[in-house]
């Protein structure tokens, strides 16, 4: 039985036996989202969506779907993969199941709970219908699969006025409990009008063992509600990662996704943004540093349908060994959107024959006035820079990795949380093997 | 200090380098002229072991040590300093936190313990004074949008920070005005002592009044046509280079 199969067939299965109400909404949703997955399947190398990223390998594991975690998991184990030096809310998924131990929620003036809550009791009926699976929906097969076994994940749900005292973290660990896992994380977050709030997402696989991760994230910034959402994609080499971001804004809302994909077997992003008001600002920032054969796939949407809004997207890629990577940034900007502005860079450093980057930059505007630019540079390290810091002492691996945290440096330092900034500096600096003797 | 020998080199199969012989010793100031091309810069960046050219006869020994197989940072680890005829521009790293990690790795190389960041303060602003360089200017990215004259500064900020054994200043006067030319001649003679020494490359009589040499030579066509003492510069600067061909 192939993977599609085996989803497909589990789908009844899961619905029963998850004690989930067959009666709701969310059901009829889950049923569509299944049937439009068995028609589409998975994407292919066909898919001009996917030209650059295939699957098929991934594809013939015979995965686990609800895998049963057989060790216990302390907060030892868990530790160095938390942000630790700042207080926040903190929300732990160990093999897709929520662990309320390692976990701390809240219920005072903000939700941080778990979808399943969410989706099952009343009290959250009126949020779940209003936005469940608004914007994924009828998006691709990988989102519909998504939804059709969506229970589990992060919701988030900040009233309105409400600015969140602390970041919020979302980690998702898999311990490897069967060889061969498939997660499928659901998140759902809400940031009423004039809220603010930080979130720091991260997937990590705590096995040597297969693990591939289909998440989707459904994101719906009010008016004037600012939202900063980093994503710490650091995986193991034998663990895959789709991950599906969707965000809507309202008017004057900014709206911030940081993706910092530093290893993985395979990672996808699928990352896109809906504006349904004016003066919406979006940003879009990533850096990738692979090595070995891992591969990013960065896929990003813009869609600017309404006057006076901005977007700006600076994504970054270091690409060493036979890694390979794809930049796909999509903008378009609807006849109706005078006045946009619209900025998109692209810039990748190869640092060995081996390593490969796809960049495609797609700019597709239908309106007349307005401002946008985009810039791909594919290039390599500059041996004269290089010689002119070897000549003053600085040997060639710290003259590397010093050139390349400058290159890599104005996405770092977009992030608001210092101490989120330290920690990836760090990660940066273990990527590039060295150890600086300053922060940036 | 520093011995070349019968040196030859070429980048790409073309000889630049036709057979040097160079004797440096401690204290001394020796001054290199020749015309454009003929191989000044080159023999600066083969001292300073720029990978690309090829030394195919010849040995550069420093200090009884032959440098053939040293790696650019670690002839730099041992003394040798190369101010650049065309300093390179590092976007993104500013001008305080290169030379932090300069001084570090070479100290890191020499078995010692990093410059505690209070003394390396107090070190770059020491310097930074002494080549009058603005503070402000310490946190731009090198090199990056200097102008000619602030980059030749710049890379005497460095030497003197480095404090190294043999400094090679390659064409450090252009681009320098006049009274920027006196801070940096006057850089230099204040690092300079005994102990260790300069090796002036120049097309200009003007920067040897500031820094005195006590040899000059002539590099034409890739070999050392000629030497003498501080007067054959005057002499050059009279006559030019044909009746030395
Ligand atoms: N990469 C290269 N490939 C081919 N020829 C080169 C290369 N680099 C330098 N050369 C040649 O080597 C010769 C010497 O160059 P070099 O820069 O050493 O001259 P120079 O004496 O410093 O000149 P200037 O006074 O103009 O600075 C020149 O003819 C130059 O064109
Ligand atoms: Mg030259």
């Amino acid at each position: 039985m192939d993977l599609k199969e085996k989803l497909v067939t589990s789908f009844l299965a899961f619905e029963n036996k998850g004690g989930l109400d067959l009666d709701s909404n969310v059901h009829s949703i889950r049923s569509k989202a299944i049937q439009n997955f068995e028609k589409e399947g998975f994407p292919t190398k066909k898919d001009e969506e996917w030209k650059y990223t295939s699957l098929n390998s991934l594809l013939k594991h015979d995965f686990s779907l609800f895998p049963e975690t057989k060790k216990a998991v302390g907060f030892k184990n868990v530790k160095e993969f938390l942000i630790n030096d700042i207080e926040s809310y903190t929300l732990i998924f160990i093999d897709g199941v929520f662990s309320s131990f390692l976990s701390d929620t809240t219920h005072d003036d903000c939700d941080v709970c778990v979808l399943s809550s969410a989706l099952t009791r009343p009290k959250y009926k009126m949020v779940v219908d209003n936005y469940f699976n608004t914007i994924a929906k009828d998006n691709n097969s990988l989102s519909d699969l998504n939804t059709a076994f969506a229970k589990e994940g992060a919701f988030i749900n900040i009233p309105k006025n409400t600015i969140v005292p602390k970041p919020i973290q979302i980690l998702n660990f898999s311990t490897g409990s069967e060889s061969e896992v498939m997660i499928q994380p659901r998140n759902l977050v809400v940031v009423g009008e004039n809220s603010h709030v930080q979130i720091i997402e991260r997937h990590q696989n705590l096995s040597k063992n297969t693990v591939l991760t289909n998440a989707v994230t459904e994101i719906f910034v009010h008016k004037r509600a600012i939202v900063d959402y980093y994503k710490i994609q650091n995986d193991t080499e034998t663990s895959s990662l789709i991950d599906s971001t969707f965000v809507s804004q309202k008017q004057q809302s900014v709206a911030s996704v940081h993706t910092y994909s530093f290893g993985g077997k395979l990672t996808r992003n699928n990352l896109e943004f809906y504006h349904e008001g004016e003066h919406i600002t979006s940003n879009l920032n990533g850096i990738s540093i692979l090595n070995n054969k891992q591969h990013v796939d960065n896929h990003t949407l813009v869609n600017h349908k309404h006057p006076n809004c901005e977007s700006h997207e600076l994504y970054k890629g270091i690409y060493a060994d036979k890694s390979t990577g794809v930049f796909n940034g999509k903008v378009i900007v609807q006849q109706e959107a005078q006045k946009t502005n619209a900025f998109q860079q692209n810039n990748n450093i190869l640092m060995d024959d081996g390593a490969s980057i796809n960049a495609k930059p797609q700019l597709e505007i239908f309106a007349d006035d307005v401002k946008c630019s985009h810039g791909c540079t594919i290039g390599q390290l500059d041996d004269s820079a290089l010689f002119y810091m070897q000549s003053r002492g600085i040997p060639k691996k710290e003259a590397k990795a010093l050139l390349l945290f400058a290159f890599g440096n104005d996405v770092v330092e977009k992030i608001k949380i210092p101490q989120l900034k330290t920690r990836i500096t760090k990660l940066i600096a273990k990527n590039l093997g060295v150890e600086l003797g300053f922060e940036f | 200090m520093l011995s070349i020998k019968n040196l030859h080199a070429s980048i790409n199969d073309k000889e630049i380098l036709k057979g040097i012989n160079l004797e440096i010793k401690a204290g001394e100031v020796h001054a290199i002229m020749g015309p454009n091309g003929s191989g000044k810069s080159t023999l600066s960046s083969v001292i300073a072991g720029k990978e690309e050219y090829e030394v195919t006869e010849g040995s550069v020994v420093l200090n009884n040590e032959d440098l053939e197989d040293l790696a650019p940072e670690e002839r730099a680890h041992k003394g040798i300093f190369l101010s650049f005829q065309y300093p390179i521009e590092i976007p993104g790293v500013t001008v305080t936190n290169f030379i932090k990690t300069a001084i570090n790795e070479t100290r890191k190389a020499k078995g010692l313990d990093e410059l505690p960041a209070k003394d390396m303060l107090k070190l770059i602003r020491e310097k930074a004074d002494l080549l009058e360089i603005d503070r402000k200017f310490l946190s731009r990215s090198l090199n990056e949008g200097f102008s000619g004259g602030e980059k030749k500064r710049n890379e005497i900020f460095q030497m003197a920070m480095l404090e190294p054994q043999l400094a090679i200043l390659d064409e450090t006067d252009s681009g320098l005005d006049i009274d920027a030319l006196k801070v940096v001649a006057n850089g230099v003679n204040k690092l300079k002592n005994k102990d260790n020494a300069v090796l002036v490359i120049t097309h200009y009589q003007r920067l040897l009044d500031y820094i005195v040499p006590d040899y000059v030579h002539v590099l034409y066509n890739g070999k050392i046509v000629k030497s003498g003492g501080k007067e054959l510069a005057l002499e050059l600067e009279e006559k030019g280079y044909d009746w030395l061909k």
